[in-house]
């Protein structure tokens, strides 16, 4: 694949050549992914093909056997574990399907607390999330704690705390999963006219026809390699 | 999807008679419409004038004379061409998208690049509609979630016939 | 289920058909049991946690169901051996059934060795217990453990003392426990004088048991230990019931909401807990009777216990072993009130009622109402309404610990919401599951603040001992005394003591009493004839004595504290009679005109000396009969086996020397041993409860590996996540402290205040105990850190 070959050209965020395995399965065998700036790609593919393994080398959350990771310029593997850390606390945001808000914390503490990680004071960081939970339209549940709102709600704080620390690229692995499709696609709607509005790139991982049409493009994933990739870039 | 191509496809995989031509459209691709055979010879003498086909060999013998035919050159040309370009999407779609499929494996072509492809055309269509959706008033959001509920259908059943390639395959060769 | 079937499997709540009522219990029962089992390595560890904290409550409580029975035995004990009637009032006249017998306890290091000298004046002469023949004059019986001891190279300093060939041992029947050290000598020196020190006339052993009144302040000390010992052990069986708790509400909670009613929630309730109580009460009876026979190990003031006699009675027995289970399904079932009210809630939990501060204070308050009336000096004894009043006091007080601990963590906590991020987490985490946290510390908190207020009581008993000895070791520090043949034995044994090794210088005296024989008149009339202390010593020692300038041999001093003589006292030129005026050749001594009236000083062992001093030349040709012969001595202060050299040598000159070695205070090894024992309780308290804080916090890091994975991708810093899990550990245990030591010390302080005992602070047990919480602070957080390490890898991120 000669796409392996190219420079990362005006990508913000490049995968090249990925390969990952656990143990025997190869999860990962050759993708090749490029993020510009802004835009909102969705990862498809079929169920194990490695849609997010690829996401969390991505992010740098893992590490792939062999290929590169480039974010602005900078090889991730080439990072510490703590400048990795830093690097998602303040340029990439994240969304999963379930199960990622605080149980103990409001919905707002939950927002502010990407803020608060990367040392922004309480009030200054409590104000911001405020913001964000306006903008996707969950102002009423600030004070409330994640078992006490709807998957849909939760989903929506979710994506604000993805969103709070305006960061370039925000990953989200099947956000809207475990929500009907009219709540889901509330989700999206709210979820990208934010990402757009703030510049964020987003990295959608989903199986959704229907919310992957709320991406610019599609990256389609099928036994750990990518293709038609280099019909689009 | 047009007999012709269908026609062509197979002719690629092996030279045959009509009356073969026929019984492989039928099982295939007729589903409960049989072809009448004027349509399987009209439509073998249209390609033969376009120099699509032409006849390998004649069967002597007594009964109805026994034309055997060959793909040309240009008749693969023409079913490659057939093969790579995506189909408008729309509903019921599914039977052109399926003898694309089943002609694809029989030819030994990559069948997954055309679902591939195809699904590219129709999230492209989804993201008009989607758009089209969020800009629109009420009865577009409406009419666009109709369109956009079919069209979901379709890709889920490429993503489906996608996975069970493999399947298809051993079942079209054998 | 099958259409037809008559009895739905797993029915819950019944159906149409509810199984009969036996098979009904049964079946939720042993269900709960095997959910105690439920959940992998934790539920087994949480099970196990509960039953050695049940089982450890159940061996002391069974401790204390025997300590009447140990008593009872104890004075059985000492009631059997008894040979001291002084009290009786008839005197004994010799006889075939008669045995003399003196004390001549000694002292080896730090241990008491009881010894008695026999002489029998008759074939009948009776028998100590333990004994099975009198041992002849020079024979030596001597009790198992001296007997280990005199064969031990750790003996070697004593066996010269014990140069008597061992003809027998001393039975269990004769010793008040298995460590006694004790011995009888035969003798054929002891002559009677009645009610003298050197022999009694007995012709029985034994005495019915004649109680003393004990003093308030050990009957306070018994009922606070009482008290402050088992409150503790039942909070805390309480709190070990609910290891684990809130897991296992949120299980049952779901298995309310999947269809099963109030009453088979309890149930399985009540089974989960039955396994655990039955599994500890197991464990515990187990661990008593191995702790048994570690009884006769143990020394404390002197006292081991038999094995045997450690045997709770029956009824108390039955209790501790069905009561215990009893509080642990109690305790389960009150725990369940919300479980079964809100399940929901449980499950997705939801902020549960805040706790109220109303009855929480009451128990205290009332505690204290109870306790601060009592005036210093309170009658304590048996029976009284002010023993009623201390022992509830004491409880309502240390229960209020268990009441308010919770409340006060809540309210804590929920102050302390903002801060770093780890401590917000923490902090949110402790204010919706604080509870159980509140629970776990809730038994050591209790056990904290009674052992800080016993800690008190016992710092006060131990300075009470200690203080004012009066002694002054730095001018002597052995004294030997005893009653001698004549005075010439002074000289003799201050001799052998001087060439004692060790002894570095010593000087001698003798002590007659004198009377004056004019008085002894009226004495034939009933009042008290007047009887006066002669002592005899040369003028280096009466300078010790004495504030004198000028001393020669021949001088006679009147010695009183003023430097005035009383009136009443003979004066110079008086004749007297030296001794007993009973016994027909008393010497007569005339006091020399030239005695001199002279101030006293305290001398080296605290004694302050009045009446006559004279040096030997002003009495000499009297051959004074039986002296009392003191020889104060002072030994290298850096050889601390010379005070056993002149026991040996003093022994050596005559059994019933008596050697005093002098201390400036009487270092009390006792109250040390009690007080490690306690600190080493509630240390113990402790390591249990850091355990099932650590089994909470296993459980509940592995029940959120998702989101801690979530975090990690968030970029949270493994610190972060450390620290917040030091701070929802270090919070309530903290908070348990700081309750205790105020509690603690209020009890102990109002303890004091009632025994007349200054309230002074045991801040080295203070300390202690704190430092060991922030041990285990640091342990949990310590051993729960690989899992949390292990969780934050990126594999919790996908979907179970
Ligand atoms: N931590 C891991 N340990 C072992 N195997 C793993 C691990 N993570 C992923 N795999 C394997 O790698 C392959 C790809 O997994 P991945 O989660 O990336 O798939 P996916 O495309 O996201 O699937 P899905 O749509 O079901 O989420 C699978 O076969 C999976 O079993
Ligand atoms: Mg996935």
């Amino acid at each position: 694949m000669t796409a392996s070959e190219r420079p990362s050209g005006d990508a913000l965020l490049a995968a090249i050549d990925l390969q990952k395995s656990f143990g025997a399965t190869a999860a990962l065998a050759g993708a090749t992914l490029r993020i510009r700036p802004g835009e909102v790609v969705a990862v498809m593919g079929p169920s194990g093909s490695g849609k997010s393994t690829l996401l969390h080398c991505l992010a740098g959350i893992v590490r792939p056997d062999a290929g590169r990771v480039v974010y602005a310029g900078r090889e991730l593997s080439a990072l510490s574990d703590s400048e990795r850390s830093a690097l998602r606390r303040s340029e990439f945001g994240f969304v999963f399907q379930f199960g990622q808000l605080v149980p103990e914390l409001t919905c707002l503490e939950n927002v502010a607390l990407p803020l608060r990680l990367s040392g922004v004071r309480r009030r200054e960081a409590q104000r911001r999330a405020t913001g964000w939970l306006d903008r996707l339209e969950v102002t009423d549940v600030a004070g409330k704690r994640p078992g006490e709102v709807s998957g849909g709600q939760g989903q929506r704080v979710a994506v604000a705390r993805a969103l709070v620390t305006d960061p370039r690229v925000i990953f989200a692995d099947e956000p809207t999963g475990a929500l009907d499709s009219l709540n889901g696609e509330r989700v999206m709607r709210l979820f990208t006219k934010a990402a757009k509005s703030s510049g964020s790139a987003v990295v959608l991982v989903t199986h959704e026809p229907r919310v992957a049409a709320y991406s610019d493009r599609e990256v389609v994933v099928r036994d750990g390699r990518t293709r038609a990739e280099e019909m689009v870039a | 999807m047009s007999i012709g191509q269908v026609f062509l496809g197979l002719l690629e995989s092996r030279p045959s008679y009509g009356y073969d031509l026929k019984r492989s459209y039928d099982e295939r691709f007729g589903q409960d419409r049989p072809l009448h055979f004027g349509q399987v010879y009209s439509t073998l003498s249209r390609l033969l004038k376009h120099g699509l086909i032409e006849v390998d060999g004649v069967e002597p013998g007594g009964g109805p004379e026994r034309k055997r035919y060959a793909i040309t050159g240009a008749g693969v040309t023409d079913v490659q061409r057939w093969l790579a370009q995506p189909e408008k999407p729309e509903p019921y779609l599914q039977s052109t998208l399926y003898a694309k499929v089943v002609l694809a494996l029989l030819t030994e072509r990559p069948a997954a690049e055309i679902l591939d492809t195809q699904r590219t055309e129709h999230l492209r269509l989804m993201r008009e509609l989607t758009q089209r959706k969020l800009d629109g008033d009420f009865t577009v959001q409406l009419i666009s979630d109709h369109a956009l509920f079919h069209l979901e259908a379709d890709l889920r059943w490429l993503e489906l016939t996608s996975a069970r390639l493999d399947q298809l395959a051993t079942v079209v060769r054998s | 289920m099958t259409p037809g079937g008559t009895q739905p499997e797993l029915g819950f709540g019944g159906g149409e058909h509810p199984p009969r009522f036996p098979s009904r219990w049964t079946r939720d029962l042993t269900l709960g049991a095997r959910l105690a089992f439920a959940g992998g390595r934790e539920g087994w560890l949480r099970t196990a946690l509960t039953a050695i904290g049940i089982g450890l409550g159940v061996v002391l409580l069974l401790g204390c169901a025997a300590v009447p029975n140990i008593l009872r035995a104890h004075t059985g004990r000492v009631a059997a051996r008894a040979d001291d009637f002084s009290f009786a009032t008839t005197d004994l006249p010799r006889g075939d059934a008669t045995l003399l017998v003196a004390d001549i306890d000694t002292r080896y290091r730090e241990w008491n060795i009881r010894g008695q000298l026999l002489q029998p004046e008759g074939p009948r002469a009776p028998l100590p217990p333990g004994l099975s023949a009198l041992p002849g004059p020079g024979q030596l019986v001597v009790s198992p453990a001296l007997a280990r001891l005199l064969d031990s190279p750790d003996g070697a300093l004593l066996r010269p003392r014990f140069e008597y060939p061992v003809v027998g041992t001393i039975g269990e029947a004769g010793l008040l426990g298995p460590n006694e050290y004790a011995f009888y000598l035969g003798s054929d020196q002891l002559e009677e004088v009645s009610r003298g020190p050197i022999g009694r006339r007995i012709d029985h052993f034994g005495a019915v048991h004649a109680s003393q009144p004990l003093s308030p302040m050990l009957i306070l000390l018994v009922l606070i230990i009482f008290v402050v010992l088992l409150l503790p052990v039942v909070v805390f069986v309480a709190t070990a019931v609910r290891f684990g708790g809130e897991h296992r509400d949120r299980r049952l909670a779901a298995l309310r909401l999947v269809g099963a009613d109030g009453a088979m929630t309890r149930r399985v309730a009540a089974g989960e807990g039955l396994l655990g109580a039955a599994l500890g009460v197991g464990l515990g009876i187990v661990g008593f009777l191995v702790a048994r026979e570690f009884a006769g190990v143990v020394t404390l003031y002197d006292q081991s216990v038999y094995p045997a006699d450690v045997r709770p009675s029956l009824a108390l027995g039955l209790l501790v072993v069905l009561a215990v289970p009893a509080v642990a399904v109690g305790v389960n079932l009150l725990a369940l009130r919300r479980v079964v009210i809100e399940p929901l809630g449980v499950v997705r939990q939801a902020a549960g009622t805040r706790r109220r501060l109303w009855w929480r204070l009451t128990l205290p308050v009332l505690g204290v109402a109870a306790l601060y009336p009592l005036s210093p000096g309170t009658d304590l004894r048996d029976g009284t309404v002010a023993q009623i009043q201390v022992t509830t006091g004491a409880i309502l007080l240390l229960l209020g610990v268990a009441a308010l601990l919770p409340w006060l963590i809540e309210v804590v906590v929920a102050r302390l919401g903002t801060g770093s991020v780890p401590w917000q987490l923490a902090m949110r985490r402790l204010q919706l599951g604080g509870g159980t946290s509140a629970r776990a510390v809730v038994g050591v908190a209790v056990a904290a603040a009674g052992a800080v207020a016993l800690q008190m009581l016992f710092g006060a008993a131990a300075r009470a001992n200690t203080v004012s000895t009066g002694q002054d070791p730095s001018r002597i520090q052995v004294e030997v005394s005893l009653i001698g043949q004549d005075s010439a034995q002074e000289v003799t044994l201050l001799h052998r003591l001087l060439a004692t090794p060790g002894v570095t210088s010593g000087y001698g005296m003798t002590h007659f009493s004198i009377v004056d024989p004019a008085q002894l008149k009226p004495h034939s009339q009933g009042s008290q004839p007047g009887i006066w202390d002669l002592t005899v010593a040369d003028c280096a020692s009466l300078r010790q004595m004495l504030v004198i300038d000028e001393c020669a041999d021949g001088d006679v001093f009147q010695a009183s504290p003023t430097g005035a003589p009383d009136p009443t006292d003979p004066h110079p030129g008086e004749r007297v009679l030296i001794g007993d005026p009973d016994q027909p050749n008393a010497p007569h001594w005339t006091i020399p005109a030239t005695a001199r009236a002279v101030r006293s000083a305290t001398d080296a062992s605290g004694l302050t000396y009045t009446g006559l001093m004279a040096t030997p030349g002003a009495i000499s040709g009297s051959a004074l009969p039986r002296p009392g012969i003191v020889v104060d001595l002072r030994a290298d202060d850096d050889d601390p086996d010379a005070i056993e050299r002149v026991r040996n040598t003093a022994a050596g000159v005559d059994p019933l020397a008596d050697v005093t070695s002098l201390r400036a205070t009487a270092e009390n090894h006792n109250f040390a041993v009690i007080r490690r024992g306690l600190a080493i309780g509630a240390l113990a308290t402790l390591l249990l409860v850091g355990a099932s804080l650590l089994v909470g916090t296993l459980e509940q890091l592995r029940e959120r590996r998702r989101l801690l994975a979530v975090l990690v991708a968030f970029g949270t810093k493994r610190t972060t996540l450390s620290r917040s899990v030091l701070w929802q550990t270090a919070i309530p245990v903290l908070l348990a402290m700081a309750l205790a030591v105020l509690a603690g010390v209020g009890l102990g302080a109002i303890l004091l205040r009632m025994v007349h005992e200054p309230v002074r602070m045991d801040w080295s047990g203070i300390g202690l105990i704190t430092a060991a919480a922030g041990l285990v602070v640091l342990l949990v957080t310590g051993l729960s850190l690989p899992l949390l390490y292990r969780l934050m890898r990126p594999d919790g991120l996908r979907t179970e």
